[in-house]
This record gives structure tokens, sequence and C-alpha cells, in this order.
């Protein structure tokens, strides 16, 4: 009781010091939906374009390797994690499903290093967005 | 077209992005940022090393 008191007293804590905010929220999903954007909102020009240069490149070299997109439905629970780390590239994901890339060639034995560049930079885009958002509220500089 | 790295080229370059994301968001100041990236990326290309030679000796 005490302790689910104390977790209740430190969430709205954390709630006073983290605000939702409409900018921080729109810099979140700009920066989802295309890498780096969120920064280059913010004007961190520098920042944005290094971080979408880093994550598209990846995501890129990954395609170019064969590697395999996860979709929604996969079916295990392997496939839906890699289906999480995908979706975290944002409108490159949308934008691969669209055009019907990423189907995998297990012929090419890179293929497994594409899909897992595509997972990672999905993920990495995921920790770009929070990088985003804490400039947007103004806990980082 | 069809991209064929090898698994040093393929993970070099996984370790330079990662780096370079890490050393941005997790660090302030851009010396910092230099330092914690060059830092990833020399963790990861040592436990590339690391992870090589362990599977060599495993083989021999």
């Amino acid at each position: 009781m005490a302790n689910s008191t104390a977790t209740k007293a430190r969430a709205a804590e954390a709630a006073e010091t983290q605000p939702l905010t409409a900018k921080g929220m729109l810099a979140s999903l700009l920066a989802w939906l295309i890498p780096g954007a969120g920064h280059l909102l913010l004007k961190r020009y520098g920042r944005g374009l290094i971080l979408m240069a880093s994550i598209v490149t990846m995501f890129v070299l990954g395609l170019l390797m064969q590697g395999h997109i996860y979709r929604p439905n996969g079916g295990d629970i392997l496939d839906m994690l890699g289906f999480v780390g995908n979706v975290g590239a944002g409108g490159l994901y949308f934008l691969t499903l669209a055009k019907d890339w990423g189907q995998g060639a297990i012929a090419h034995a890179t293929a497994d290093y594409g899909t897992k560049y595509l997972i990672v930079a999905g993920l990495l885009n995921f920790i770009a967005v929070a990088d985003a958002y804490h400039i947007a509220i103004g806990k980082k500089s | 077209m069809i991209l064929e790295l090898s698994h040093f080229t393929a993970a070099f370059f996984f370790a330079l992005f990662a780096s370079v994301v890490f050393g941005i968001t997790q660090r302030e100041g851009v010396m910092a940022q230099v330092k914690y990236g060059a830092y990833c990326f020399a963790m990861f290309l040592g436990g590339v090393f690391v992870a090589g030679w362990v599977m060599w000796m495993l083989r021999h």
C-alpha cells in the first residue's frame, strides 16, 4: 500500500517535471515519421541532419542488403519484436510497406545483416524521438 | 541492386551509425558527444574482434 502511494507520488512528480506539451508531441511525432526532423523543427540542425543521415543510411543499407521487413501480423513473438523495431523507422517503414520492398532474400548471406540493420535503424529512431522530446520540453539543451 | 558487404564491413557500418546516434543522444556538448561516440564505436568493434577470436578458439 505504502509502496503504491510512493509510486503514484513519483509518477505525479515526473508528470510535473516532464509535461506533455504540444511542441513536445509535435517534435516527437515528426521525429518518428522522418528521422531527425524533430531536431530540425527544434532548430538543432546539426544534430538533426547527422541523426537523419545515420538512421536513413542504415535503413537504406538494410534494404539494399535484402533485409526482411516484418509485418504487424507476423504470428510468432520474434516477428512481433521485429515489427516493433521496424515500425520505429516511421515514414521509412510505411514507404517500404507501400512499395513492397524488404521481402528478404535468404539466398544472400548478408540478408540477415540487412534485417538487423532495418530493426536497429528503427530502434535508434526511437532513441532520437525521445531525445527530440526531451529537448522540446526543456529537459535537455 | 543487391549490396553484399563482408561480415566485417557490415559490422563496421553498424557500429558507426549506432555510435553516432548514441553519441548525439546520450551526451551534452560536442566534445562529450564525440568522445562517447568514439567510445561506443571502439566497444562495438572491440566486441567484434573478441567474439571473432572466441569463435576461432571454439572452432580449433
